[in-house]
This record gives structure tokens, sequence and C-alpha cells, in this order.
């Protein structure tokens, strides 16, 4: 019979076991009675030759090898009868603990899907992304299309794809639509080791200029356009007013970097964009994947190699330039690590809280039953095994609050991400998978030992008869120095989430209140792509691009209209290298600034301040001498003066010739309101839309957002400003719609994301806290009657009773804060590292804080104070 | 009278029973009678014992049970030996029996033979 069958069949067995005893009895006594004994007699001779029916049973059960189960199962069964007996108790420790062990697993479940899990790429971990890095601007993500060819031929360890962001409007089939796209390059697929659901991937030749113009779409706009059909490969679209043919189908939740609908071959634009032949345009996003037989550490020699050999042959653009390989999941998932564990030490540190809350509780009904156990020790129960029931209680109740946790994590995972400010990186990947469930099982067995091993470890071995004989007087020292060992500690973790909070708080307060350089309010931006049908000459394209202002103008109420490149706060950038002198810098010492490409009423749109000289009008044009208007940090870094107008500089991506400079500006916090500090790029320059080189308008017209200041709440245009902007043919579309404010706000997303999370763990470790030191001092006070008792009879006042205990709990309470000081002064360390714009930890936020805390916590044992000053001394010293 | 009884040796009280099995289902009762009676009494069967080695020996798969009557039409438990049972109890008389060969010889030496 197996252990289980023996363990299932257990009342058969005793059953069994009974009657096979009985049988030997009856047995023996027939024998005995048939040698002429009295039945009487006969049948004591019987039980005695035996032994003790009760003893062999009690053997025999030993010899089934069960017991463990058996006293496992009989624990349970009397914990689960403990917790029925105080439904209040098990109630509180079970929410409590199925909030903490449910928050601890949606962090942990978001860890495991976004950092552990690997890529859902055949062998991921051989993945990498290629990135740039120069001394002035740091690290760059964009290839140029020539290094990028020239490193994927020479490279032997790697094998390269690259891609780069498109995008337009699908004008066929259905309504047309803007759709986010990406060009790739023919190998992309088979780099990554996927392929479509359907159809194909691109062929090499895919890619050559003259290729026929062929498409690979996603999943949903498959879904979405074409109905999800079968016959959908081998159909046209039309796409920024060209023909494409699909071929292939992408699988669902595919993405790069963000979403995209389309995906085109890099290369037939090779003719048309000026982009394609230059070495400093570097847009193309690389990635690779290690050919077999080579690590990452010969692939970044080998770049390296490769970079140097580059940077000799091309001094010009490729001096100072090197090449870096990462794995391609630290750069998909990008800096939410850091976030994703502080939020992981928070929770933690709440559901420690709530342990040692539990804890207490526990340890509290332990000593009520010391007599009990110590009885029971008495009667032969070994230690152990009164430590192990102590433990299978705590077990049980750790197991319960997990259970409800995984529950708990199960409705909330899906909101949580939702909520997340931005958008979370692999986030259509999270879910609840095993290893979630098993740190589940095992944070809530850990709590379990953690709040049950106090009490376990109080069975009493030694005195037991003092124990005994000193019935309710019995208090407990050890059981004190634990109780406020709990306290301090509740109270330090508790510090720390203040502490911290209040310094998010302050931050926030802070980056707010910072100016960002433009007036925020009223104002719209939105990102915007001109018919294909309108980008005839370059002369079209200017008028096209004129008479979009005009129509925008005139929409009720807008105020002024600009078109710009880049919009602060905004992804995207384009930084430019610039110097003041006739000969250029060696290339690696070049200053760069941020460039954007505005038409006039930029300024007036952005309320960007005016410092000096004047801001571009409709006679820069092209043919015009060309003009920047620059930064007062630009001025101040180039010139050492903020009076700079008339001076000039050279910007070589702009004009071969010194360029002049007609106008400065104040300084725009483009990188955020927290990031701007941090950013490697301070410096900002502006040159006119209306100069830009003939050749490079097309690219540009595919760039330019459109924003403007309205006169009425911004968002109430966008319909208005949509229908006007349409065009002959119905394509034109705004995108990426937002206003000014959203933008600053988001840039502030993640600060202020993390404040309200640290909050709310805050708020409720001061609650769980407050609870602990009320219960533990309820507790202590409670056992202290008799002697508060003989104090009041002896003469002492009521007044001072509550200073006796308050003063306990003021030593606990200053002890909790004194380590809670530290503690925090440590998290602020860690905080200000993973945090943008973060201020070192100020006394004032101490000042805040700890006072609040102290004062719950007097307020906490306010309450078990004054019910110790109002004791009867009769009827104390009668419990006695 | 009674004769003079003796002590079982650790660990043969599990050998005998094998033994007193081997030869046919029985029950507890009968197993340690026939303890009793075919050692002429000396051996005496610790009842206390009895069944806790019988359940042992069970659980460890050397016995199997079945609930039969008795001939007085009474329902007992009848052990008998399984495969291994079987084997074990070979293995074990045949070390016992070298045992007591050993024994034998060495108690068998002439006075003087060890010098």
């Amino acid at each position: 019979m197996n252990w289980w069958k023996r363990l299932w069949r257990r009342t058969q067995m005793e059953a069994q076991l009974e009657k096979e005893l009985s049988f030997h009895l009856e047995q023996h006594m027939s024998q005995l009675v048939a040698r002429g004994r009295a039945p009487d007699e006969a049948r004591r001779e019987a039980r005695l030759s035996l032994g003790g029916p009760e003893l062999v049973k009690e053997k025999c059960r030993d010899a089934r090898g069960t017991r463990w189960l058996e006293d496992l199962l009989q624990d349970t069964r009397y914990a689960l009868r403990t917790f029925r007996q105080n439904p209040g108790f098990t109630l509180v420790a079970l929410l409590i603990l199925s909030f903490g062990i449910g928050a601890t697993t949606v962090m942990f479940a978001v860890i495991n899907s976004v950092l552990l899990r690997p890529l859902s790429y055949p062998e991921p971990d051989r993945l990498v992304t290629l990135r740039l890095f120069t001394e002035q601007i740091g690290e760059l993500w964009g290839f140029s299309n020539l290094d990028f060819g020239d490193v994927k031929r020479e490279s032997q360890t790697l094998a390269l794809a690259a891609w780069t962001y498109g995008g337009g409007t699908i004008s066929e089939p259905g309504e047309p639509e803007y759709v986010n796209g990406r060009q790739i390059s023919a190998e992309l697929f088979s780099t990554l080791g996927i392929s479509p659901v359907q159809g194909r991937a691109f062929l090499p030749d895919e890619d050559r200029p003259g290729a026929a113009p062929l498409a690979i779409i996603s999943y949903g706009l498959w879904q979405r356009d074409f109905g999800g059909g079968p016959s959908t490969i081998g159909r046209s679209l039309v796409y920024d007013g060209k023909p494409y043919t699909v071929v292939g189908i992408a699988p669902a939740g595919f993405q790069l970097d963000g979403e995209s609908d389309l995906f085109t071959p890099l290369e037939p634009r090779r003719n048309t964009d000026p982009r394609m032949q230059n070495r400093r345009a570097r847009f193309l996003r690389v990635m690779g994947r290690l050919r077999p037989g080579f690590g990452l550490a010969e692939g970044r020699a080998e770049l390296a190699l490769i970079a140097r050999h580059l940077a000799e042959e091309y001094p010009k653009s490729n001096t100072g330039l090197s090449m870096i390989a990462y794995p391609l999941q630290k750069e998909l998932v990008g800096d939410v690590g850091s976030t994703l564990w502080l939020l992981l030490c928070a929770v933690g540190l709440v559901l420690l809280i709530a342990c040692v809350n539990i804890a207490s509780l526990l340890l509290a009904r332990a000593v009520s039953r010391e007599r009990e156990l110590a009885m029971r020790v008495a009667l032969g129960a070994g230690r152990s095994r009164l430590a192990r029931q102590c433990l299978t209680e705590s077990a049980i109740l750790g197991l319960g609050g997990g259970v409800l946790g995984v529950v708990l994590a199960f409705v909330s995972i899906h909101p949580f991400v939702a909520f997340w400010p931005g958008s979370l990186p692999r986030a259509e990947e999270v879910h609840l998978d095993w290893r979630v469930l098993v740190f589940a099982v095992g944070a809530s067995f850990l709590s379990g030992l953690l709040f049950g091993l106090a009490p376990a470890l109080r069975v009493p071995v030694r005195g037991v008869e003092q124990t005994l004989r000193a019935g309710a007087r019995s208090i407990a020292g050890s059981s004190r120095r634990w109780h406020s060992a709990f306290v301090i500690s509740e109270i330090a973790f508790a510090v720390v989430l203040l502490v911290s909070a209040g310094m998010l708080g302050h931050t926030l307060l802070a980056l707010s209140s910072l100016d960002p350089g433009f007036n925020v309010h009223d104002v719209i931006a939105a990102r915007f792509a001109l018919s294909p049908a309108t980008l005839g000459n370059p002369e079209q394209v200017r008028e096209a691009w004129q008479d979009v202002l005009d129509r925008a103008r005139r929409v009720p109420g807008v105020d002024s209209v600009t078109l710009a490149d880049i919009i602060p706060m905004r992804e995207g950038e384009n930084s430019l290298p610039y110097w003041t002198t006739a000969t250029p810098p060696p290339p690696n010492h070049q200053p760069v600034a941020l460039a954007s490409c505005v038409s006039p009423d930029y300024l007036k749109v952005m309320g960007i301040p005016l410092r000096q000289g004047r801001f571009f009008n409709e006679h820069d044009r092209i043919g015009s001498e060309p003009v920047v208007v620059i930064d007062e940090n630009l001025a101040q870094h180039a010139f050492g003066t903020k009076d700079a107008v008339g001076k000039r500089i050279w910007i070589p991506a702009m004009s071969p010739s010194p360029v002049l400079i007609v106008g400065i500006v104040g300084h725009v916090r483009h990188w955020g309101l927290a990031g701007d500090d941090q950013s490697r790029v301070h410096d900002q320059m502006y040159y006119p839309f209306a100069q830009v080189p003939s050749p490079l308008l097309h690219f540009f017209s595919s760039i330019m957002s459109i924003a403007a200041r309205t006169t009425i709440p911004p968002l109430k245009v966008v319909q208005p400003l949509g229908q006007q902007l349409r065009g002959a043919a119905g394509d034109q579309v705004l995108y990426e719609i937002r206003t000014m404010e959203q933008l600053v706000s988001a840039s502030l997303a993640r600060q202020r994301f993390l404040l309200l999370l640290f909050g709310i763990f805050a708020g409720l470790a001061l609650l769980l806290a407050c609870i602990g030191i009320y219960g533990v001092l309820a507790y202590l006070t409670g056992q202290r009657v008799p002697e508060f008792g003989v104090r009041i009879a002896l003469g002492a006042s009521a007044r001072d009773v509550m200073r006796l205990v308050l003063r306990q709990s003021l030593g606990m309470i200053f002890a909790g804060v004194g380590v809670g000081i530290l503690a925090a002064l440590a998290a602020g360390r860690l905080l200000m590292h993973t945090v943008d714009g973060m201020r070192p930890t100020e006394p004032s936020t101490f000042a805040i804080m700890i006072p609040l805390l102290v004062a719950a916590a007097l307020f906490a044992s306010f309450l078990p104070a004054r019910r110790a000053s109002r004791i009867d001394p009769m009827s104390a010293l009668r419990q006695e | 009278m009674t004769p003079p009884k003796s002590d079982l040796p650790q660990g043969t009280l599990d050998l005998l029973m094998l033994k007193v099995i081997a030869l046919g289902p029985v029950h507890g009762y009968a197993i340690a009678q026939r303890l009793e009676q075919v050692s002429r009494g000396v051996v005496q069967v610790p009842e206390g014992s009895l069944y806790p080695a019988l359940h042992r020996l069970e659980n460890r798969g050397l016995l199997a049970a079945d609930w039969k009557e008795t001939e007085r039409g009474r329902e007992a438990k009848f052990y008998r030996l399984t495969r291994k049972g079987l084997k074990q109890l070979e293995t074990e008389t045949a070390d016992w029996q070298r045992l007591i060969d050993a024994i034998g010889l060495i108690l068998g030496m002439a006075d003087g033979g060890a010098q």
C-alpha cells in the first residue's frame, strides 16, 4: 500500500488495528478459559500479556511510517480550529498578508516578465543592439547607412540588420489612416529568428534600389483593414500615395521599438533620400545576432577594430566614434529596471511590516498559551513537536494569505500595467506564470516562517514547573524584549518609507516649480505629414507648407501657428556639431547643440522669451543669407557672453559657410523638467524651415510637426484643425496630438508615479505600525495589570501610571526612529541614484515626517496607557 | 514446570516470524503460539512488540495480509509472505546459519587451542 493510501484510509486502518488486537485478546482469553481460568481473570491476564492495547496501537501507528503526515494533519486541524475561534484575528491577519503578498507578487510578476524572462525570439541571449559612442554627445542610437553597410560587410562575428522609423498614410483600403511604420533591411526577420505568420519575409534582393515596392503588415493591421482574410498576401495597399504589394503578415505582438503597423524594405528610398549617402546622417537602428562560436566579448572587440578602421578612412565623419554592442534585452527594457526594483523594495518593506505585526499578535497569543504549552511539555510533548505545531499554524496563515494575495495579484496586475506612466516595455508579455506562483508561494511560506519563528522559539523547555506554578502571574521578560524589537523594527521600516515618500514629494514640488523655459499653457502640437500628391518640386513643397500654415491660422480659436521638427519634451532630437573659428576643432572635440528647424511664429507659439536681436521672419528664405537663433547657454559656452548677435558660427550640417546669429532666446528644458539637467546636450539653436536646402525638403516634410497657440482650450481646436488640414485628397492627418501641458506633465510622470505608490505604501506602513504599537502596548499593559494595581494601591496617581506606559512606548518609538533615520539616509542615496532630478535628503523632510510618525505612534499608545491608568486596584489585585 | 525462558537476540524476532509465516497464512495470535510451541516454550514472544513488528514488515513489503475467516468462523487478519519476504527469509537464514556455525566453532575449541 502506498503511503498516501495508508494515509487516505486512516480510519479504516484504525478499525482494522482495533479488530486485530481484540481478536488476539479473545483468542488468548478463550485459551486461558479452556485451561480452566475464570473468564474475568483470563481477560485480565490476556490484557496484561499484550501490554496495554493503547500503547501497542501507538507503536503500530509509528510502524506505518506516516506519522509526520498525521501530525501535520493534526496540527492543521488544530490550527484551523484556533483560527475559527479567533475570527477577528484571522481575518485581520489574512487581509494584511494578502495585501502584502499580492502587491509583492504584482511587482515581481512585472519584473519577471520585463527584466527576467528572455525575449521571445530563438536564442535571445545571442541578440545584440549596436550603439555609437562619442565623447561629446555620449551614446548615439543611430548608425549612418554607409557605416551600417561597412560594418555588416566586414563583421565576422555578427549578422547585422537595421531599421528606421517610417510611417505615413495608408489611403487604401479603408479610410485614410496614419500608421507607424518601420523601414527594415531585408535580413531583419531572419536575424531575429522569426517568420511571418503568413506569406514571407523580404528576400535579400528586395531591399536593393529599384526593387518593386513590397510591404509586410502587422497582425493588427491585417485584422483591421483586411479583415484577417487569407487572401491578403498579394493584395496591394496605397501607402504615401504609392502602391505596395503585401507579401507577409508579421506575428501578433511583434514590435521592434514601439508599435508599428507596416514594414517596408529600407533601400528603395535610397534614390530619393539623401541621408542614405551621408555618413553623418545617423538614423538607422542596428541590431545583430552573434554568429555561432562567437561571444559578446569577441563581437565587441571586432566592432572596436572596425570602428577604428572607419575613423581612419573617413576622419571627417567618424573620428572619435566607437561602436558598442549591448544585449538586446537591456536595450528594449531601458531604464525601467531601477524603478521596478525600487518599487519591489518598497512593497517588500510593507510586507515585512505586515509580518512583524502578525508576529507580535501571534507572540502575544503564544505567551498567553504558555501554561497550556508547559502542561503539554510536562505530559511528554517534545519541544520540536510543539515548535512544529507553532510553525504549522503560521505556515497555514501565510499560505492562506498567499492564496488570497495571488488572487489579488491576478485581478490587479493588468490595471497596474495600464497605470504605468508612458508605456511599459514588453507590457503585453506581463502575466502570472509558474515562476511568479513559485515566488508567491515562497513569499507566503517565508512570511509564515518569519512571523511564526518568534512564538515557536518561545516554546518552554526549562522552568516548566515554575511556569505551571506561577499561574497567571507569569510575566515573560524575553517576550517583552521580543515585542519591543518588533515595534522598533516596524517604526524603522515606516520611517524609511515615509522619508522616501517625503523626498519624492519634495522633489516633485521642486521640479514642478521649475521654469520649463516656455509658456506651457494653451499650446497644442501634433505630427503632420503632407499628402504625397503635393510632394512635387521644392517650390511646390514650400507652397504646400505655407498653405498649411495659412489654413491653420484661419481656424477659430487659433492664435498663431508654427512648424517644428522637434517639440520640447517630446521624443525626438537632432544634435548638430558647431564651432566658432574658421578652422574646425578636432572631430571629437566639437561641441554639439540641439537644433530645431522652425517657422517664424515658433517663438510666439511656444512663448519663449527673446533675449536679444530678432527671431526669423519671412525674409529668411532659401537664397537669402543663412541665419540661426541661439539660446543663452550656447551664447555663454561659445562666446563667454550673452551678447552674441551679429557673430557667426560654423554649422557644417547646415551650410559650408559660417552662419549669422540674429537673435538670442531663453533656454528650453527640452529633455523634460527632471531630465534636462542630466542631459549631455545643453546648448540649443534654431534655424528657419524656409532655409532648408531643396534636396532635403522631402525628408523634412516627413518629420515636421505643427504647433498652435490657442485662445480657447487647446484640445477644442483639434477637430476643426484636422478638418481644415485634410488636403485635397483627404489623406493628411494629425497624429500624436499633445498639449504642451500634457508633455510637461508626462516628463514628470515617473516621479509622480513613484510618489503616488510610495505615498500609498508609506501610509500603509504608518497605519500598520500604529496598529502594531497599539497591539503590543495593549498586550504588555494587560500583562502588567496586577503591577499597576499594586502601584495604584500604594498611592500612584493615574498620571503616574500613564506616564509609565507612555515612557515605555516612547523608548521603543525613539529607538525605531533612530534606526529608521539611518536606514532612510541609505534609502535616500539609492533614490538619488535611480530617479532623475532627485534632491538629496533634506532636514525638512525629516522635520515633517518624523513628528508625524511620532504623533501617530503616541496616539496609538495613548489608548492602552489610559486604560492602564483607570485600573481599579481592588479588582486588579484580586486577579492574582 | 515451565522451562527457563531466553531473551531473543536483537533482530531475530523478524526472522522467526518470517519463518513461521512462510509455512502458510497465519494470524498474529497463532504466530506467537507457534513460536512458543516449536521452541518448546523457550522462545516467548513479547506480545507488545509482535504487532508493531508485523506492521513494520507489512509496511516494508515483506508481508501481505488478508482478512479471512478462521475455522471457528471469526474474521482475522492472516499474514502471508511476499516474494520479497521469501528472499529476505532465505538470505537472513543463511546469514544466521553462518553465524551459528562460526560461534559453534569458537565455542567448540579444545581448551588450550587458543595460544
